[in-house]
C-alpha cells in the first residue's frame, strides 16, 4: 500500500512536472503568433496580492485595471489590446524575483509593473536589468538602491512614479517648522515599514536642520491595534507636533487613540495617509489639525481629478486611495510610453518611458528625470473634521 | 570500513551526472532562468528541511524556530558578501554565517532544551523572534528597509556543493553513534538517559548541527535573491520548513528532499493560479495531511523501499 | 503616577483581549493537547460575521454577537470533524500541520471574498471617555474587562459544575479510560471546540468594536500572543489563561511605556522563555510525573 501511495506521488510529481514545462512551451508559441500578429501587449503586474502587504498591492492593481479597462474599451494602444498577467508574490521579496523572471522569461512581456513596496520592487531590479526589460513602480519610495544603484549609476530599466522618501520627509518638516511654527516634535513611526523609515530619516535631518528638537522617537510594526502605551508615554511630553510616517490603517488608529487621550497637537504624515479608510478608522472628530503631504487633492478642479474620483467611486464603490490614483496613472503611464515607443520591444518602451515629457496624470503631470525619477509638485492637504479643508501646492526641487 | 566501496562510488557517480546533466542544461538553456529559481529554491529547501528534520524527526525536539537560525546565516553572509564582493567573500559569509547561527543554537540550546514538546517549540519560536526583532532595530541591518544589491555569487555549482555536502553529513551524522543516540532520544528520552545517555549533550549537538546547516542556507538566500529584510524570516518561514519536514516523513532523509522538490514543483505550478494559489495550497496541505498523516515517506528512506522489497521477495 | 495608572489600565484592557482568545486556546489545548493555529482565524471570521450581522442585517450589538457566537460554534465544530477527527490516532505534528493548513485556508477564502483591505466596525456600542483621578477610561475598555472576566467565569462554571464538563476534564485526563467510562469522547471533544470557537467568535466582535479595524490576517499575532498566555499561565487552567493573558497585557504596555517600545515583542516572548525554564508547567499548570 505505502510503495503504491510512494508511486503515485512521484507521478503526480512528474506530471506536475511535465505540463509545467508543457504548459510553458505551449504559451511561447502563443507568444510567437501574438508577435507576428501584433494585435496584443502583454505587460506584468507583479503584485502583493496576498500577505503582509496585500491591501497595497490590491489598491494598486484596481488602479491598474481600471486604466487598462478603459484603454482597452477605446481600442487598446493603437489597435493593440493591452493583455495584463496579473501575478502575486505573497509580499515575499524572494517570491517576487521569481515572479518576474517568470514573466520576463516565460511570458514575454513589454514591461512589468510593481510590486508596490520598495523592498520587493528591489528584489526584481536586478532581474529586469538582466533581460533588458523595463520595471516600473508607482510606490517604491526609498531613498537608496531603487532607480539609482550604490555606486551612483542609473538603473536604465528602472522606473518609478512617486517621490522617493527624501522630497516628502523634507517638505513635511519644513512645513512643521515654517507653516506651523513647530519647536519640538515627536515621531511616532511604522518600524516593519522601509518607507516609514525613509521619511523618518528625512524629516528628522531636515527638523533638527531648522532648530527644532525631536523629543521622543517612538515605533509600532504594522497590524498593530493599541498604541495606548506610546501615546501614555508621550502625552508626558512637552511637544508641538507629532510626525507620524506609515500607513493609514495604523495611522487611523494612532490618531483616535491618541485623541481619545487627549492629545490635541497637530499630527504630521505623508501619502500613506490618503485613503477614505483613514477618515473610518479615526472618525470625523478625530481628525482635525491633521496634515500629510500627497500627490493630488480632491480638492483640485482639475477636470482630470474630478473624473478619475467619480469614474472610480462608480466601479469599485468607494473613493479612491493614492494606491488606487498611482496605480492608475500607471496603467496610463505604461500604455502611453508603448504609444510614444510605436513598437513593443522592451528596449524602445524602456527609451520612451525615460524620455518622457509633461505627461498628464491624476497624481500630477511630470516629466521623468535622469535619474528616472518623477519631476513632479507635492501637496500637502490639512483635514478638518475629517474632510480636506485647505492644500498647499509644494514645486519640484 | 573502506571508504571506496561500490555503494559509495555509485552515489558519487549519481552526484556527479545530475550535476554535469543540470549544469549542461543550464548553459544550453534549456533549464531557463526562471526553472533555475525553482532549483534554486529546492536546493535550499532541501538543507532547511534535512537540518531540521535532524532536529526535529530524528532527534524528536519540536522546533519553530529554524527561520531564526536562517536569518543569522543570511544576514552575516549578506553583510559580509557587500563588504567583499568576490567569490571568497561569499564563501567567508556562508561560513561566518553558519558558524553565528551554530554558537546562537547552542547559546540558546542549553537552557531551552530542557523543555519538551509544545513548551519547546514555543520557546524556539519565540527565540526566533527575538532574532528578528534584534535585525529589525540593528544598525548594520538597515532595520525593516533590510539589504538590497547584495551580489549574487550562489550558482548551481554552490547550490549542488552545500545541498549534498548537507545530506551527506547529516546523513552519516545520524548512522554514527553519535545519531543513534539523538534517535534513541525521540523514542523514549528517559529510557535513553538510563542506558548512559547523556541526553542534553546530544539534543544540544542535534540542535548546533541543524543551526549550522540552516545558516548556510540563509546565506545561500540572501546572496541568490539579492534582497533580505527582517520579516522574511518570521514564524510563518519557520513554518514552511516544518510542513517540508512533515509533508516529507520525520525522520526520512529522503523524505525531505523528495517533499521539498514537490512543494517547489507545486508552488511553481500554482503560480499560475494567481486568486485562489494560497487557497489551494492550503487545501492540499490539509488533505495530504488527512489522507497521509505520516508524510510521503514515513521515517523509510528510498533505500529502504528497495530493501524491504528484496526480503519480501526472500520470504516468499 | 498618574501615567503609571494609566499604562496599567491601557495594559488591562489590552490583556483582557489576549486573554479572551486564550480561554478557548487553553480549552482546546487541554483537552486534544493541539496548538490549535485556526483558532486566532475563528476569531477573525467572528470579527467578520458580527460585522455582517451589524452592517446588513442591521442588528444591534446582542443579537450580532449571539449568532457570531453560534456561527463560530458551528465552524470550529465543522474544523474539528473534518479536519482533526481523522488524525485522531496520528503523530501530534500531523495535527498542527492541518491546524496550520486550517488557519491559511481561512485567511486566504477570507480575503478571497473580502480583499485584504482593512474595515472600519460600524459603531454600536458608544466610545465615550471618561476621566478618573487624571486617568482616561474609555467604556468600551470597560466592557471588554467585564466581557472577559464574565466569560472566565461561565467558563470555570461549565467546566466544573456540568456534567459536559466533567466529561471534558475526563477526556483531558486520559482520553481511552474517559471511552472506558461510558463518556462519548468524539462530542466532548466537538462541544470543547463549539465552546472556545463560539469564545473566539465573541472576542473578534468585541476586538472589531474597540479597535474599529479588522482584516484577513488580524488573526496571527493575537492567535500567536494568546497561546503564548495560556502556555504562560499554565495550559488547560481557565484562571491561568486570564491571568497569562493580563500579564503580557500588562508586561508589553510597561515595555513600551517604559523602555523601547521595539523590544515589546522580545521582552514578551524572553519573559516567557524565563518562565518556562523556570516552571515548564507555566504559573498555574499542574505538574505531571513521567513515568516510563
Amino acid at each position: 500500500m505505502k510503495k503504491i501511495l510512494v508511486l503515485l506521488f512521484t507521478l503526480v510529481c512528474v506530471v506536475g512536472l511535465v505540463t509545467g514545462c508543457g504548459g510553458g512551451a505551449a504559451n511561447e508559441n502563443e507568444n510567437d503568433n501574438g508577435d507576428v500578429a501584433a494585435t496584443e501587449v502583454k505587460i506584468g503586474i507583479n503584485y502583493e496580492l496576498t500577505g503582509n502587504v496585500a491591501s497595497y498591492g490590491e489598491s494598486s492593481v484596481k488602479g491598474i485595471m481600471m486604466a487598462f479597462d478603459e484603454i482597452n474599451a477605446a481600442g487598446g494602444i493603437d489597435g493593440m489590446k493591452i493583455v495584463p498577467i496579473k501575478v502575486d508574490n505573497k509580499s515575499d521579496p524572494a517570491e517576487a524575483t521569481s515572479l518576474a523572471t517568470r514573466l520576463m522569461t516565460q511570458e514575454d512581456v513589454v514591461a512589468c509593473l510593481g510590486p508596490a513596496t520598495s523592498g520587493n520592487y528591489m528584489a526584481t531590479i536586478p532581474v529586469a536589468m538582466g533581460n533588458e526589460i523595463p520595471i516600473i513602480s508607482a510606490s517604491a519610495t526609498a531613498d537608496e538602491g531603487v532607480t539609482v544603484d550604490k555606486k551612483g549609476n542609473v538603473n536604465e530599466y528602472v522606473f518609478r512614479l512617486c517621490y522617493n522618501d527624501t522630497f516628502q520627509g523634507v517638505t513635511m518638516a519644513n512645513f512643521a517648522a515654517n507653516n506651523l511654527s513647530a519647536k519640538n516634535a515627536v515621531i511616532i513611526q511604522d518600524k516593519s515599514s522601509d518607507y516609514a523609515e525613509g521619511l523618518a530619516k528625512n524629516f528628522i535631518s531636515t527638523f533638527e536642520g531648522t532648530g527644532g528638537t525631536i523629543v521622543v522617537q517612538e515605533g509600532y510594526v504594522a497590524k498593530d491595534k493599541d498604541f495606548n502605551a506610546i501615546l501614555t508615554k508621550i502625552k508626558g511630553e512637552e511637544f508641538d507636533v507629532i510626525f507620524l510616517p506609515g500607513y493609514y490603517q495604523e495611522a487611523g488608529l494612532v490618531i483616535k487613540q491618541a485623541r481619545d487621550l487627549g492629545i490635541t497637537a497637530p499630527v504630521l504624515g505623508a501619502d500613506g495617509f490618503d485613503s477614505p479608510v483613514l477618515l473610518e478608522l479615526a472618525g470625523a472628530d478625530a481628525l482635525n489639525d491633521v496634515y500629510f503631504s500627497n500627490h493630488y487633492s480632491s480638492l483640485d478642479k482639475d477636470p482630470k481629478v474630478q473624473d478619475f474620483i467619480a469614474a472610480y467611486t462608480e466601479k469599485y464603490g468607494v473613493e479612491p486611495n493614492a494606491f488606487n490614483a498611482l496605480g492608475y496613472d500607471l496603467g496610463n503611464y505604461i500604455a502611453d510610453a508603448i504609444k510614444r515607443a510605436g513598437s513593443t520591444d522592451p528596449i524602445a518602451v524602456k527609451d520612451a518611458l525615460a524620455g518622457t515629457e509633461n505627461f498628464v496624470g491624476v497624481t500630477g503631470s511630470f516629466s521623468m528625470g535622469a535619474d528616472h525619477n518623477p519631476v513632479k509638485s507635492i501637496v500637502v492637504i490639512g483635514l478638518k473634521d475629517g474632510v480636506q479643508s485647505t492644500s498647499v501646492k509644494v514645486g519640484p526641487k | 570500513m573502506k571508504a571506496l566501496t561500490k555503494k559509495n562510488l555509485l552515489i558519487l557517480g549519481a552526484i556527479l551526472l545530475t550535476f554535469t546533466v543540470v549544469q549542461g542544461l543550464i548553459s544550453v538553456g534549456i533549464i531557463n532562468k526562471f526553472y533555475e529559481i525553482t532549483i534554486a529554491m529546492i536546493c535550499i529547501n532541501i538543507i532547511l528541511a534535512v537540518s531540521l528534520n535532524l532536529v526535529t524527526g530524528f532527534t524528536g525536539q519540536f522546533s519553530l524556530g529554524h527561520a531564526g537560525f536562517m536569518s543569522i546565516g543570511a544576514y552575516f553572509g549578506a553583510v559580509i558578501n557587500l563588504q567583499m564582493e568576490s567569490t571568497g567573500g561569499f564563501l567567508l559569509g556562508i561560513f561566518a554565517g553558519a558558524l553565528a547561527a551554530t554558537l546562537v543554537g547552542i547559546l540558546i540550546g542549553i537552557p531551552t532544551l530542557r523543555l519538551k514538546g509544545d513548551y519547546l517549540a514555543i520557546a524556539t519560536l519565540g527565540m526566533a523572534e527575538i532574532i528578528r526583532v534584534v535585525f529589525l532595530n540593528l544598525d548594520i541591518t538597515n532595520g525593516a528597509a533590510g539589504l538590497s544589491g547584495i551580489p549574487r555569487y550562489t550558482n548551481w555549482l554552490w547550490l549542488c556543493f552545500f545541498t549534498v555536502a548537507t545530506v551527506l553529513l547529516i546523513n552519516n551524522f545520524i548512522k554514527s553513534s553519535y545519531g543513534r543516540a539523538c534517535i534513541s532520544i525521540r523514542e523514549d528520552e528517559i529510557a535513553a538517559e538510563s542506558m548512559g545517555i547523556n541526553t542534553t549533550k546530544y539534543k544540544v549537538m542535534a540542535f548546533a548541527i541543524g543551526a549550522f546547516f540552516a545558516g548556510i542556507a540563509g546565506a545561500l538566500h540572501s546572496s541568490y535573491f539579492y534582497f533580505i529584510r527582517p520579516d522574511i524570516f518570521g514564524f510563518l518561514k519557520s513554518i514552511d520548513i516544518l510542513i517540508i519536514v512533515v509533508l516529507g516523513g520525520m525522520g526520512s532523509i529522503t523524505g525531505s528532499i523528495l517533499a521539498a522538490i514537490l512543494l517547489a514543483v507545486l508552488t511553481t505550478y500554482l503560480q499560475a493560479f494567481t486568486a485562489v494559489r494560497m487557497i489551494i495550497y492550503a487545501l492540499l496541505l490539509v488533505v495530504i495531511m488527512i489522507f497521509r498523516p505520516q508524510g510521503i515517506m514515513g521515517t523509510k528512506e528510498i533505500s529502504d523501499l528497495f530493501k524491504s522489497k528484496k526480503k519480501d521477495e526472500r520470504i516468499g | 503616577m498618574e501615567q503609571f495608572l494609566q499604562q496599567v489600565v491601557n495594559g488591562i484592557s489590552l490583556g483582557s483581549i489576549y486573554a479572551l482568545i486564550a480561554l478557548g486556546y487553553t480549552m482546546v489545548y487541554g483537552i486534544i493537547n493541539l496548538i490549535n493555529f485556526a483558532h486566532g482565524d475563528v476569531y477573525m471570521i467572528g470579527a467578520y460575521i458580527g460585522f455582517a450581522a451589524i452592517t446588513y442585517a442591521k442588528l444591534g450589538f446582542f443579537p450580532a454577537l449571539v449568532i457570531t457566537m453560534i456561527l463560530c460554534a458551528i465552524l470550529g465544530v465543522v474544523i474539528e470533524r473534518v479536519a482533526y477527527k481523522p488524525l485522531r490516532n496520528s503523530t501530534r505534528i500531523a495535527v498542527l500541520i492541518t491546524a496550520i493548513g486550517v488557519s491559511l485556508l481561512l485567511e486566504y477564502v477570507m480575503m478571497f471574498f473580502v480583499g485584504a483591505e482593512v474595515r472600519s466596525y460600524p459603531k454600536v456600542l458608544s466610545g465615550e471617555v471618561f476621566h478618573l483621578v487624571g486617568v482616561v477610561i474609555n467604556i468600551q475598555q470597560i466592557y471588554i474587562v467585564v466581557t472577559a472576566i464574565a466569560l472566565m467565569i461561565l467558563l470555570q462554571f461549565i467546566v466544573h459544575k456540568t456534567k459536559i464538563g466533567k466529561a471534558m476534564r475526563a477526556v483531558s485526563v486520559d482520553q481511552d479510560a474517559a471511552q472506558l467510562m461510558g463518556i462519548k469522547v468524539d462530542s466532548t471533544i466537538s462541544y470543547t471546540f463549539a465552546i472556545g470557537s463560539a469564545f473566539a467568535g465573541a472576542a473578534g466582535v468585541l476586538v472589531g468594536i474597540y479597535y474599529n479595524s479588522i482584516d484577513p490576517l488580524m488573526g496571527i499575532m493575537p492567535g500567536l500572543k494568546a497561546f503564548i498566555a495560556a502556555v504562560f499561565g499554565g495550559i488547560g487552567s481557565i484562571p491561568g489563561a486570564m491571568i497569562g493573558g493580563l500579564s503580557i497585557g500588562i508586561m508589553e504596555t510597561l515595555v513600551s511605556g517604559y523602555g523601547n517600545s521595539m523590544y515589546r515583542d522580545a521582552a514578551v516572548f524572553a519573559f516567557l522563555i524565563i518562565i518556562l525554564i523556570l516552571k515548564p508547567t507555566g504559573l498555574l499548570g499542574k505538574n505531571t510525573r513521567e513515568k516510563v
